[in-house]
């Protein structure tokens, strides 16, 4: 029988975000895969563009409604670079607690997907139920049970106090009997390790090949985190160990994720107990950024967020630009899925603990034939042409700038 | 290390007699944390009308229109509102606030338009109020 083309997404691929993956089936199996990104782009870099940057991290922290706080730390960082901005001991802390309480949220929300992806809904609604203690913990720190709002830039905009660190206290271990309550459920359940092992297979070498990061590489046993391989924030300070498995597949990148978990409840009791005194920002709000450029790079619980940032010396940047964790791992989904069943794309393509709103940023992935790569003139010269089909002559429109 | 399935029946059977996770909500009211963004809210009197709130408003969901002398009046757009306070934290005067107040969803964009008036003009008689300005779509933040 000749192959068949079925497209999965852009409607719900596996999660509730528009994706497109055309899959080539021989039978139920997966002969090929095509990704086409772009259906959700909302043009956030061009808006931060013209927004002052105070305005921007906010905009950026809605980049991602799981990792917000990674995104605003990430331009943040990146800006206090460019402009050479001191940020108070303190307040680095403070943004690393954040982090580290997005990432249990992060992990106990993925490990629920995984459960429903794989029909496993029981699983869903403990690890959704336990994640509540740490949205109210946010809430009780930030206000808000997502985007917190935590930054500001060169600082912290909240401090946490000792009624806060008494609250974090007391979840700890609740977190950590949970976290190995189901360490256990994914080590002995059958059902949930044949569904899992030798799904999405990626061989430790593809995974640096394909460059994926963060948990889906190190499912993979590739030794990769920017924790620790480029300490930003308190990380210099802080101990903690990369947890790695070498199953190379979706059973693998699930035991990595319940592992970072217990080693993030450690770090967390780290930050808590040597929370260091001092200011935790600016006595006056910066507004003005000195000219300068600067890449920042922040391991989100997906992977690692990249940021880019130029400022120009006023209260705006030049340009900033977003590589989300999950457009990295992207190329190793292809990977993955060749040569598997159709059945198993939704939990597949879950296990990259994707974010394809968050990974729309309008580019075009190059390919080897024809032109791909379109400056402005060739695209107003493209345009010209259409509209001259349609018997609209453009040519006299002038070009804005120039 | 045994394998097999059920790992979770006994979690399933300690639940069944447990009380449910979920709160009754809207039964029960919502129990907000101290720093909830809510509404914003205005303080008409204490407004200076130096518009750094609308100068910093990432969404520009705020507008202050001068109604007269030293008075102003405020419209925020809730619909455009992405609660983060920045306004707040940015007034010199404190005329701004994050109320508790968030169940706000309505069927129309209107509805969704607070308008905050100006404090009554003081007894000297001076040139009429403005009228409500209808220009508010426009400018860009900082513009
Ligand atoms: S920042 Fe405060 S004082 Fe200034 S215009 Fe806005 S509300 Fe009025
Ligand atoms: S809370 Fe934020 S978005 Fe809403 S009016 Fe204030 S500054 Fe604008």
């Amino acid at each position: 029988m000749a192959n068949v083309t079925i497209p999965v997404g852009p409607q719900h691929p596996a999660l509730k975000e528009p994706e497109c993956f055309k899959v080539t089936l021989d039978g139920e199996k997966i002969v090929g895969v095509e990704i086409r990104l772009g259906y959700n782009h909302r043009g956030i870099e061009k808006a931060c563009e013209e927004r002052t940057i105070v305005q921007s991290q906010y905009i950026l922290e809605r980049v991602c409604g799981i990792c917000s706080h990674s995104h605003s730390t990430c331009f943040l960082m990146a800006v206090e670079e460019a402009g050479k901005i001191e940020v108070p001991r303190r307040a680095l802390w403070i943004r690393t607690l954040i982090g580290e309480l997005e990432r249990i949220h992060s992990h106990l929300l993925w490990l629920g997907v995984a459960g429903h992806e794989l029909g496993f809904d029981t699983l869903l609604m403990y690890t959704w139920r336990d994640r509540e203690l740490v949205m109210d913990l946010l809430a009780l720190i930030s206000g808000n049970r997502v985007n917190y709002n935590m930054n500001v830039l060169g600082g912290a905009r909240r401090d946490i106090t000792d009624a806060h660190r008494a609250e974090i206290r007391k979840a700890l271990p609740v977190f950590r009997e949970r976290t190995a309550y189901y360490a256990r459920v994914a080590q002995e359940e059958s059902t949930l390790i044949a569904r899992l092992s030798g799904v999405g297979r990626l061989t430790k070498e593809e995974a640096i090949f394909y460059n994926a990061n963060g948990p889906t590489a190190r499912g993979s046993g590739v030794d990769r985190d920017t924790r620790r391989d480029d300490p930003y924030l308190a990380f210099p300070e802080l101990e903690f160990e990369v947890v790695l498995d070498d199953h190379s597949d979706v059973y693998g990148r699930t035991l990595v994720r319940i592992g970072e978990l217990m080693q993030t409840y450690d770090l967390i009791e780290q930050i808590i107990d040597g929370l260091p005194e001092g200011p935790i920002g600016p006595a006056r709000a910066i507004r003005r950024v000195a000219a300068g450029e600067a890449v920042s790079r922040y391991e989100a619980p997906r992977g690692e967020d990249i940021h880019y940032v130029c400022t120009n010396g006023t209260d705006k940047v030049e340009r900033v630009k977003v590589r989300a964790p999950t457009l990295g791992n992207l190329p190793a989904v292809v990977r993955m899925l060749e040569g598997g069943f159709l059945a198993d794309v939704p939990i597949v393509v879950a296990a990259i603990d994707p974010c394809f709103s968050c990974t729309d940023r309008g580019i075009r992935v190059a390919r080897s034939q024809g032109q791909d790569v379109w400056d402005a003139d060739a695209l107003r010269a493209y345009a010209i042409e259409f509209y001259r089909k349609r018997g609209l002559d453009l040519t006299r429109v002038k070009a804005p700038g120039r | 290390m045994s394998h097999h399935p059920g790992r979770m029946v006994g979690e399933l059977l300690r639940h069944s007699v447990r009380q449910p996770a979920t709160i009754r909500y809207p039964a029960v009211k919502a129990d907000l944390p101290d720093k909830f963004r809510g509404r914003i809210q205005f303080i008409a009197e204490r407004c200076i009308g130096c518009r750094m709130c609308m100068r910093d408003c990432p969404s520009n969901a705020i507008h202050i229109t001068k109604e007269g002398d030293k008075r102003f009046s405020c419209r925020i757009y809730l619909d455009r509102c992405i609660y983060c306070a920045q306004c707040v934290d940015t007034c010199p005067k404190d005329a701004l606030y994050a109320t508790m107040d968030f169940e706000l969803a309505a069927f129309t964009h209107d509805a969704l338009q607070r308008d905050y008036d100006a404090p009554p003009a003081t007894a000297e008689p001076e040139a009429p109020p403005a009228p409500e300005t209808k220009d508010s779509e426009g400018t860009g933040p900082g513009a």
